[in-house]
């Protein structure tokens, strides 16, 4: 670890109080549920000003990763990308959310772009945001049943008539 | 009576045959497969390679194509080019049944002729579980020459057979029959009956 | 009575909850939200932006259905217009039919299968796509220093020939939206040209899966800088052409100038990047900014607008491709020798010929594409410059042959945001050239 690393590390946790680690030479913020809001914020206000991307994943078959500095991993994680323009720099928070509360707040009043984001999420994940201005499906029809991108949700591929096909 | 039966049912198909008939049945059946025109169902990859087809180097206007039509109650032929997700079923079937008979469905790229490989919960696995395909073209997408193979073969199709008589045998088609309102009746009763 | 069959009545396109509710049944809260009381404003400049004028004793607003089958030629994007005569009020993009399930498709396929999957989201620019997956992959499977010159230059060279002919599209379909009809056949005109070449090397005029992680799939044939050279030939006078045809010509300048404004701000809250970033003022490019491949080592203008309306996107979007023709003559004289892709026996399959004389050479193709390669556990994001604005790529990888998440962040998807506000207080005619002018591409938009 070359001592720009650290120093990074150390300015981030002073700054917005998470634990960074460092991911293939990207820096990513560990935060919990109740500091994100806050911490998007704070970034914000450091010129954090782009929030590029907001995703989630679903880690039901890898229960036994470790998500470091001493985080608990829980099912769901939602993955914020964010940039500053400024310092051409990249961050990205990763959020732990659990199953039986799949819950977080939304990013609407902070950064609205994630408006439409935050619906693919919950659409695709079940994750529901607190205070979204419209809480609904966006990719799939309106009646749908299920969220397609959890794990324990199926393929939906129907049986084909070749030998080597996975059905 | 006579020369003219079965006009109400099929059209032109359902006129009898004799040699006067038969020709004006040749003659019909010779400008609709020359001048018919599309309804663009561009959804995907396969619409870009559908304006390709009729842009200027690989020219639709010299089959008689140029045109594509934006609403359906002009078109003849409908191309679905692209993958059918679950949302856009019914908006396809719907832009189908509003054509006017007689109408032909080119399925366009291997989506569209049977989910292509999209295997999954989001696309319909091939077109003709909604509607009537006459001709599939397959590819990934269709090159534009694939597309006027389709398309002329279409246009054989519709010279050559009597295509419209087949699909009324077959079931095929939407086959929507309006039966008559009774007149002087209290109520109106509009029934949309299809066989 | 009235009987309507069941059949049309099963024919209701009614999204529910995801439709436009009237103006008159919301909060002012609520409408304050919408219409932007959040873009980082203060309180007194949304409520004068929620303040549109209109006649009290006209307060009918009529809600329009545009799409998802309609005649412009963006594909399946339905919008819903609250218009008040021919004022659009509010706008609301219903999108999702076009999904197709690419990100679950990409957790069943190999990590070499996956660019035939992901070239599919964007079918305008299909080569960016591939780029940004292979990036990813390459970098959790940490050779994304190994890769040889001459793939990282061939990957440039596609990705700008590639951004030309999107571009290209954008004008064609632009000029047709606008009723300029001649400028789509000479759009479609131009690409062919790019096609033509993209078949020679690639083998498609589409969805190419070309570019792989560890290289691309084939080297360049012989004699592609005439090809390449020739191209560009053709098409520099033609730009001049529609510059003399679009760019002056007082109809297109009355119906694009202050059409579809966004300001700098309001972009950045949303997340747009691309032509509809730049043409705020705020000069980002990631091929500048944040360089990948070997764009540092390129000398290349930043084209930027300043008045955020839907003419200086296109002229900035014809000016790219200015732009990147200036690219590829670079990369035409600087295109080194070498290999076109990574030798490693483990990502990379070895040459066909080799498959008869060595045994661990049929093991390894055998290997590679059947069960593909495992690349180790970790996660990575990585973003580049598409036609449309930063695509992304991020990974999740649990040490198998495929992926555990695979997301692309789609720029068009996150620029359709901007489509409320841009159209907001416009004519109900401006619809079309505004959402021509974000240039989305809806493949990428539902995945």
């Amino acid at each position: 670890m070359s001592d720009g690393m650290t120093e990074v590390q150390k300015t981030a946790e002073e700054l917005h109080g998470c634990p960074v680690i460092v991911s293939l030479g990207q820096q990513v913020l560990l935060v919990a549920r109740e500091q994100y809001v806050s911490v998007m914020k704070a970034l914000l206000d450091d010129t954090f000003d782009l929030c590029v991307d907001l995703t989630a994943v679903d880690y039901l078959l890898m229960p036994n990763r470790v998500v470091g500095a001493d985080i608990k991993p829980e099912r769901f994680e939602v993955v914020v990308s964010v940039m500053s323009m400024q310092k051409h720099e990249r961050l990205r928070l990763r959020v732990q959310v659990p199953a039986d509360d799949a819950t977080i707040d939304t990013l609407f009043d902070v950064h609205p772009g994630t408006e439409a984001l935050e619906r693919e999420v919950f659409d695709m994940f079940g994750i529901v945001f607190n205070g979204h201005p419209d809480p609904t499906r966006i990719l799939m029809p309106e009646d749908w049943d299920g969220h397609p991108l959890r794990k324990d949700y199926d393929f939906g591929r129907i049986p084909v008539q070749f030998k080597g096909s996975p059905a | 009576m006579g020369v003219v039966r079965n006009v109400l049912d099929d059209g032109l198909g359902g006129l009898e045959h004799n040699f006067l008939t038969a020709r004006v049945e040749d003659l019909v059946n010779w400008s609709r497969s020359r001048s018919s025109w599309g309804a663009t169902f561009g959804l995907a990859c396969c619409a870009i390679e559908m304006m390709a087809t009729g842009a200027s180097h690989y020219d639709l206007a010299r089959f008689g194509m140029e045109v594509f039509r934006a609403s359906p109650r002009q078109a003849d032929i409908m191309i679905v080019a692209g993958r059918v997700s679950q949302k856009m079923a019914p908006v396809l079937r719907q832009v189908y049944d509003q054509m006017m008979e007689p109408k032909w469905v080119i399925s366009m790229g291997v989506c569209a002729s049977s989910g292509g490989m999209f295997n999954n919960y989001a696309i319909v696995q091939g077109v003709d579980q909604i509607v009537p395909v006459d001709v599939y073209a397959p590819g990934c997408p269709p090159t534009p020459e694939t597309l006027i193979h389709a398309i002329e073969t279409l246009h054989q199709l519709i010279e050559d057979e009597n295509i419209l008589r087949r699909r009324k045998e077959q079931g095929g088609g939407a086959n929507v029959h309006i039966l008559e309102v009774p007149a002087g009746a209290n109520g109106v009763s509009i029934n949309f009956r299809s066989k | 009575m009235t009987v309507i069959d069941d059949r049309f009545a099963a024919a209701n396109t009614d999204e529910g909850p995801q439709e436009l509710r009237s103006r008159s049944q919301l909060t002012a809260k609520e409408v304050l939200r919408e219409v932007g009381a959040v873009l980082r404003m203060s309180e007194a400049q949304a409520a004068a932006l929620a303040d549109i004028e209109h006649d009290a004793g006209e307060d009918q607003t009529m809600i329009i259905n545009m799409g998802p089958q309609h005649p412009s030629t963006h594909g399946v994007l339905r919008l819903m217009l609250e218009l008040q005569g021919e004022t659009v009020l509010r706008c609301k993009p219903i999108i999702g039919y076009l999904h197709t399930g690419m990100e679950k498709t990409g957790e069943q396929l190999t990590y070499m299968q996956g660019g035939t999957n992901v070239t599919r989201m964007d079918y305008a620019s299909p080569l960016n796509n591939e780029l940004v997956f292979s990036l990813a992959v390459e970098k959790l499977l940490g050779i994304d220093g190994d890769i040889p010159e001459r793939a990282v230059w061939m990957r440039m060279l596609l990705s700008e020939l590639n951004r030309m002919s999107s571009h290209l599209l954008f004008m064609a379909s632009n000029g047709m939206d606008l009723g300029a009809v001649s400028m789509m056949l000479y759009g479609w005109r131009e690409r062919e040209e790019v096609l033509r070449f993209f078949q020679k090397v690639t083998g498609l005029r589409m969805n190419h899966n070309f570019i792989r992680p560890g290289g691309l799939a084939a080297d360049l044939p012989a004699g592609w800088r005439d090809d390449v050279l020739d191209i560009l030939e053709k098409i520099e006078p033609r730009l001049d052409e529609y510059d003399v045809l679009m760019t002056g010509q007082p109809i297109w300048r009355e119906r694009l100038q202050g059409v579809g404004v966004i300001t700098a701000d309001e972009a950045i809250a949303l997340g747009a990047t691309g032509p509809i970033l730049r043409s705020t003022g705020v000069a980002w490019d990631l091929r500048r900014d944040m360089p990948y491949l070997k764009y540092a080592e390129l000398d290349f203008d930043v084209v930027v607008g300043s008045y955020g309306d839907a003419f200086d996107r296109y002229a900035i979007r014809l000016n790219e491709i200015r732009e990147s023709m200036r690219i590829v003559h670079q990369i035409v004289d600087r295109m080194p020798s070498g290999d076109y892709r990574i030798q490693d026996k483990k990502v990379t399959p070895p040459p066909r010929a080799r498959i008869d004389e060595s045994m661990e050479a049929l093991i390894h193709h055998f290997k590679i594409f059947t069960e593909g390669f495992k690349v180790p556990e970790g996660e990575v994001y990585v973003g580049i410059e598409s036609p449309r604005g930063e695509i992304g790529c991020y990974i999740v990888s649990d040490g198998s042959a495929k992926p555990y998440r695979m997301r692309i962040r789609p720029p068009s998807f996150i620029n359709l945001q901007t489509l409320p506000h841009m159209m907001r207080g416009g004519l109900v005619a401006d619809a079309v050239a505004v959402i021509s002018s974000v240039d989305p591409v809806l493949g990428e938009v539902d995945r």
